[in-house]
Order: structure tokens, then sequence, then C-alpha cells
């Protein structure tokens, strides 16, 4: 049973433009090209000496953030702010036991200041998706990465990075590689991956840092890092999350570079030409050795600037999608 | 430049008032002491147009290319269009003098966007407009600095330029108007 089965109609508006951003499963193809060709403009808009357009002049977003992150919420606010947006940053401390009636009060008060947009990063699974239901209309919810969940916009700025340097998704295949289990990029990217049509989806890590029910995602599944990254186009490195790891899913640290590091070795048994993405932070020689995350097939720094224009299309579409959708509700 | 205002389109010869539309430019460029002009077309129509020109010209530079979408006054009525593409301006337009080209200037709403978007590159030496037709429909204090013809048209008709290729106007009718043509201009 999946809690979050109607993300879907939850996401869009009666034209099936998107309103909220909680999940890239269920999407279609059209609407996720329609997302990286619009982060595609914003990129060029690197070249003006003013970085900035007016497209959301007078509108409020809120950074809600119940998990710490410093890349993701820096970006989301440049984001918003060369979009024209006025930003507010909230970092909220937070407990197992903060759910439902408190987070519900927090929203009414923040709602209370005429905000458009919440860009919510919390521990829980479905966070974001609770919060976009009980919102009043015409504020917009973008996910930041909800527990394991999702983090929609940290997949399709990846899929933004393949497009810009790979092209035509249906001759790829991607190596998504390390801790899937505690991953909320990995869902997100495969969803997306399947949805715009890539070759092949390999996911790559030691079993128990597998969930058990990943081939159901369409996937094939290597415990083998070497028989895994043979042939591949892409490989998109996870971080080794240290933090979750409570309980002892790996011998060591150690032990775990040796057998699922990416070196320069390695990295010769996929497609000479093969890029390498990773999320950040970056743990060098954790999971990928200090060479390889600076070599010139390594994209890691470009997607930093890529997560910006992702967000500014996103944030920029989702208001759209508000104003829009109220026309004929 | 006097233009005779007319409300069919039969006739018109877009290659023939782009010829007498660059002359008229390479005249006003000659007394404004302008030898490297900066031409940018807006997208779609103007981009065509712009190209066009560029050849008549015989400049040998890349036209600049702008798409307004970030830069409507629309947006929080209509949105945000998906088919949104970068501009491309091959060089800063910091100092330079600027051409500016669309293919039909009804409202002024897009050349306002336009002159934004560009100032955002960088502050231009000067600005010029050119516009293959002016639809004397103006809601803001913008106008041409060169038109190639002046049209009435009734308020359930609409014009649309097609190319690149031949380059050609065609009248629309209300009912067979597209959402997307509702947005140009």
């Amino acid at each position: 049973m999946n809690p979050f089965r109607d993300s879907k109609p939850l996401q869009l508006n009666a034209q099936g433009q998107l309103r909220h951003f909680l999940t890239t499963e269920g999407l279609s193809r059209e609407l996720l090209t329609d997302i990286i060709n619009t982060a595609d403009s914003f990129v060029d808009m690197g070249a003006q000496s003013v970085k900035k357009v007016p497209l959301l002049r007078g509108k409020t977003v809120v950074n809600l953030f119940f998990e710490n992150s410093t890349r993701t919420r820096s970006t989301f606010e440049l984001a918003a702010k060369r979009l024209s947006a006025d930003v507010l940053n909230l970092d909220i401390a937070t407990s197992a036991t903060t759910k439902g009636e408190t987070l519900r009060d927090t929203l009414w008060n923040l709602e209370a200041m005429q905000s458009d947009m919440f860009v919510v990063r919390h521990p829980n699974s479905g966070a974001a998706h609770f919060i976009a239901e009980h919102v009043t209309p015409n504020v917009a919810i973008i996910n930041a990465g909800d527990g394991r969940h999702a983090h929609p916009t940290q997949a399709m700025l990846d899929m933004l990075t393949i497009h810009r340097h790979k092209g035509d998704f249906s001759t790829l295949k991607v190596a998504i590689v390390g801790d899937i289990l505690h991953s909320r990029v990995a869902r997100s990217q495969i969803h997306a991956l399947n949805i715009l049509g890539a070759d092949e989806v390999r996911i790559i890590g030691p079993q128990t840092l597998l969930p058990t029910d990943i081939e159901s995602l369409g996937v094939k599944v290597y415990n083998d890092l070497d028989q895994g990254l043979k042939d591949v186009d892409v490989v998109i490195m996870l971080r080794l999350q240290l933090e979750r790891m409570q309980s002892a899913f790996l011998p060591s640290q150690g032990e775990f570079y040796k057998l699922y590091g990416l070196t320069r070795e390695r990295l010769k048994l996929a497609k000479p030409d093969a890029i390498v993405m990773h999320p950040g932070p970056i743990n060098r020689g954790v999971e990928i050795e200090s060479e390889v995350a600076d070599c010139a097939q390594s994209l890691i720094l470009k997607q930093v600037g890529y997560g910006i224009a992702t967000r500014m299309a996103v944030m920029s579409m989702a208001i759209s999608g508000q104003q829009t959708g109220t026309l004929t509700d | 430049m006097t233009l005779s205002t007319q409300r069919n389109i039969d006739g018109i010869d877009v290659e023939q008032l782009l010829q007498t539309m660059t002359a008229e430019l390479q005249q006003q460029l000659t007394e404004r002491g302008i030898d490297k002009p900066m031409l940018i077309g807006i997208r779609t129509g103007g981009v065509w147009l712009a190209e066009r020109v560029n050849q008549l010209l015989g400049l040998d530079a890349p036209i600049g290319v702008l798409d307004i979408s970030f830069y409507r006054d629309d947006f929080t009525r209509v949105g945000l269009n998906p088919k949104v593409q970068p501009s491309a301006l091959p060089e800063a337009t910091e100092g330079r003098d600027i051409v500016l080209i669309d293919d039909v200037l009804m409202s002024g709403r897009t050349i306002r966007a336009a002159l934004n978007e560009i100032f955002d590159y960088g502050r231009p030496a000067s600005v010029l407009l050119m516009t293959l037709l002016e639809l004397q429909a103006n809601e803001l204090p913008i106008r041409a600095d060169i038109v190639g013809q002046r049209l009435s048209l009734r308020p359930d008709q609409q014009i649309k330029l097609s190319g690149p290729e031949p380059l050609a106007l065609t009248l629309l009718q209300r009912e067979s108007l597209s959402r997307d043509s509702q947005q140009s201009a």
C-alpha cells in the first residue's frame, strides 16, 4: 500500500500543470521534459549581468526546513531571489513528536503571513504531501526532501545534467551507486529516469543498503560494482549517509570504499565518455576517490549551478500552475 | 515615414517591405554615426526578420535572440509559457547600439519586456525599434522607429507571420485564433 499514491492528482491542477512539486513518481514524460527545458533556459540566464528575472516579483517564498541542509536551502534561496521573490528562511528544530497538530499550527501561522510558496524539508516521509493537503488554496508546496521518500528537485537537476551533457535518455545506461536504502534522492531519480525512458537504470550497492522491493521500480540490481559499471554512460554516486546509520548496515567505512568506492580504475569500466555525478556533499575517500571527484568526467560542481536553474523552473511553474489553475476551479 | 493605413493584408510582400525597411534603417544608422549595430530579434517572428535584415545589411556578426517569457507582465494571469527557450545574445549589450526587431507592434508590452531583458544584459548606448507591422493598438508609450506597414484590424482579427522561408503574413479570424497567437505581440 503506497501512502503517497494520491500525490499525482494533488500536485497537478485541472489542466495537468504542476501546482505543487512533491514527487517525480507518476508524472508524465511531457511534464518532466517541460521542467528540464524551462530549467535549461534559466541556466543560460547566467550570461546576463543582472542575473535576475521579474517573474515572481511580489511573491513570498518561505523556506521551511525541519532538517539541516546548507546546499539545498541556499540554492532554493538563490533560486527564489533570482526570480525576484521575497524569501523567508525558517529553520525549525524538530523531534519525532513534532508532527500532526503542531505542524498544522506552524502552517496556519505562515499562511497568515500571506506566503505564496513553502519549500519544505522534513525528516519524515510524507511531510510535504501532508502540508500540500492542508495548506490553503493558492499556496504552492515544493518538496525539498522528506525522510526516505523523495527529493524531486535533486532528481530533476540530475536529469537536467544528463540532458545537457548526454542528450537523449533512450540510449543511456545509468548506474546509481551506494546507499540506496536511505536515499530519497535515488528513489526520485529512478522514477524520473524511467519516466524519461532511460535505456537501463542500474542500482549498485551491498544487499544491506538496498530496499527489499527495489526491483519493482524497474531497475537492474547489482551487488558487484565492477559488473554494474560495465558500459554505463552515467554514474551517479550517492553519499554514504553516516548520520542515518545507527544500526550495523556495514562492517566499516573502509570496507565500503574497498567494495563500492568509485576509483579511477573502476571508472574505466564505464564508457570512456561516461559522466560522474553526486548530489553532494561528497565524502572523499568514502564513496568516491578524490581524483575522480575532480576529474574532467565529474560534473559535481556543475550540478550545483543546475540546481539553482532547476529550482527556478519548478518554483515558477508551480506558482504559474496555482494561478492558471484557479481560473477554471 | 508616412504610410497608408490599410485593412487587408493582400498584396503585402514581406520581402519587399523588408528591403525598404532595411534601406531606411541604413539611413538612420548613418545619420546617427552607427557602423556596428547589434541586431536582436524577438522570438519567433522577430528572429526570422532579424536574420534577413542582417543579411541585407551585410553584417558579419550573428544576431541576438530574445525570448521574453520570463519578463512578461501577464505571468500572474496566463502563467509561464511552457515552450520557453533560452535567450542568446552573442555579445554583451553594454555600450552597444541595438536594433530591436519584432514582427508586430500591438500593445507595446512585448517591447517593454524586451527592453527590460536587454538592460539586464548591460546598458546599451541606444536602441532602435523596427517592426514589420504596427497595429495602432498601443497601450504603452512605445512607437517603432522603422515600420514596414501600419494596419488597422477589427477586434476579431489577428495577424500572424509565418516563416522563415518564405516569410508570409496570414490574417486570422477570431474563431481560428489559437491560445498561442493570442499571447503574441
